[in-house]
């Protein structure tokens, strides 16, 4: 078993760096289907510049050690392109977190984006913030910066559970626009009960190629439908040698 | 420096990965020590965080005598009491467990509560929200199993073919949940693996 799993992890290095390289990009281009919410993510950031409003992101509070912290890997990479999408306006956006490894991370992105986009005089390092430390103080400590004027989107990416209840409900009553995505399947199902735009199971870690377009996150993207394929294909082998009676 | 940063994020990642594939004893002694240095820096950061809340954002916000000047005033007392509490009587002392317990748990328990009224409110607009086929879906989805849930059906019981049928409702969220964490097990891969190549740096210096 541990050799199958190296296997894999060899084979999408591999398949990401052949799929970013210029000639491979040429002969098979990268073609994604349309997904409505992060659509409305860019017109949602669009707007935010025109009227002043400033954007909000919150990344769960999945501890830096853990799994499922990639969701919030994916939410920082966002935070990231909405930070350089959203640098004509005055108004950086501000990002949540429930963990103190991300609330770090997340001012240190805010202030990459900054010298990035020659912006520095607008960077305060209390637009990352650490709400809370257990998941319902973080989502309590997170209402305050929900019921904010000046915020007209919400962006929730990460790793939540239960108290992903409290984010969509009061984001969907006092904002424009939310972009509900996580890992926990638990969350996933609240955010389809209560808010417009969510992205269920991996739509989620194709946020950063559909807004930066960048070379390696399309690559990223390919490979992951690649092993989607074999993972189908693996299923249905298996079963049908289970129904034969070979395995 | 983002050179040295990134080579050094790198090197710690490609050890730890090959931790969990090779046991070979020399692999293992390097990775353990910086799995134990992830795990002390993730309880700086998190030290550092919440003194950042505490003294950057509450503390901030007593000075300015904001309109939630209140609730940072009993934040910030809170703080202080739980920290000289902790300090002199330390954390696996069992009246200081019992006192942040009392606190924590009934508090935690009403926001429960609040949630639960919250989204089942939220819940029955649902439909106006996701007008589609999903939507129905999920929403027929959720009627079907409260009710199989609710134990009305129990009499059917005795009723093979209607007990047989049960059973197999109960292993369609099952195997739809598979599907979903299927996508995002590979989703994870796809990401761990830009951050181990050093394409995706959320680390800046």
């Amino acid at each position: 078993m541990p050799f199958i799993g190296f296997l894999i992890v060899i084979l999408t290095i591999v398949g990401t760096i052949l799929f970013a390289s210029k000639r491979v990009r040429a002969k098979y281009p990268p073609v994604f289907r349309k997904i409505a919410a992060i659509a409305k993510l860019r017109r949602a950031i669009g707007l935010s510049v025109e009227d002043g409003t400033r954007i909000h992101v919150t990344l769960g509070s999945a501890n830096l050690t853990d799994p499922a912290n990639t969701s919030a890997f994916v939410g920082l990479s966002s935070l990231h392109r909405l930070g350089q999408l959203s640098s004509t306006s005055d108004q950086p956006p501000v990002c949540t977190s429930g963990n103190g490894g991300l609330t770090l991370l997340s001012k240190d992105v805010l202030r990459a984006v900054s010298v990035e986009t020659n912006t520095r005089e607008l960077y305060d390092p209390d637009h990352g913030q650490l709400t809370g430390i257990t998941p319902f103080s973080y989502a309590v400590g997170a209402m305050d910066i929900l019921h904010e004027p000046g915020i007209s989107a919400n962006v929730l990416i990460g790793n939540f559970g239960t108290e992903a209840g409290f984010f969509s409900t009061i984001s969907e009553s006092n904002t424009d626009f939310t972009l509900a995505a996580s890992d926990s399947i638990t969350a996933q199902s609240i955010f389809f009960a209560t808010t417009r735009d969510v992205l269920i199971g991996e739509e989620l870690y194709a946020i950063p190629a559909y807004l930066a377009y960048s070379p390696i996150h399309l690559a990223s993207l390919q490979v992951q439908d690649l092993l989607r394929w074999l993972v189908g294909i693996a299923l249905i082998a298996g079963a049908i040698l289970k129904l034969l009676g070979i395995l | 420096m983002k050179i040295i940063n990134t080579v050094i994020a790198i090197i710690s990642g490609v050890i730890v990965l090959l931790g969990y594939f090779i046991p070979s004893p020399l692999i293992q002694s390097l990775r353990q020590p910086l799995l134990d240095w992830a795990v002390i820096l993730s309880g700086i950061a998190g030290l550092i965080a919440i003194l950042n809340l505490v003294f950057g954002v509450h503390w901030k916000r007593l000075k300015e005598n904001g309109a939630s000047k209140g609730f940072s005033f009993v934040l910030f007392i809170a703080f202080l009491l739980t920290l000289v509490a902790g300090i002199f009587l330390g954390p696996s002392n069992t009246g200081f467990q019992k006192l942040v317990t009392a606190v924590q748990v009934p508090i935690e328990s009403s926001l429960m509560a609040v949630l639960a009224i919250t989204m089942a409110f939220s819940s029955l607009k649902m439909l106006q929200r996701q007008r589609n086929w999903m939507g129905f879906v999920f929403f027929l989805s959720v009627v079907i199993f409260l009710i199989i849930n609710s134990g009305v059906l129990a009499f059917t019981t005795d009723i093979p073919v209607i007990n047989d049928m049960l059973s197999g409702f109960h292993q369609v969220p099952v195997a739809g949940a598979r599907g979903i964490l299927l996508g995002i097990a590979l989703g994870s891969l796809a990401t761990g693996i830009r951050i181990l190549i050093g394409s995706d740096r959320p680390y800046n210096g």
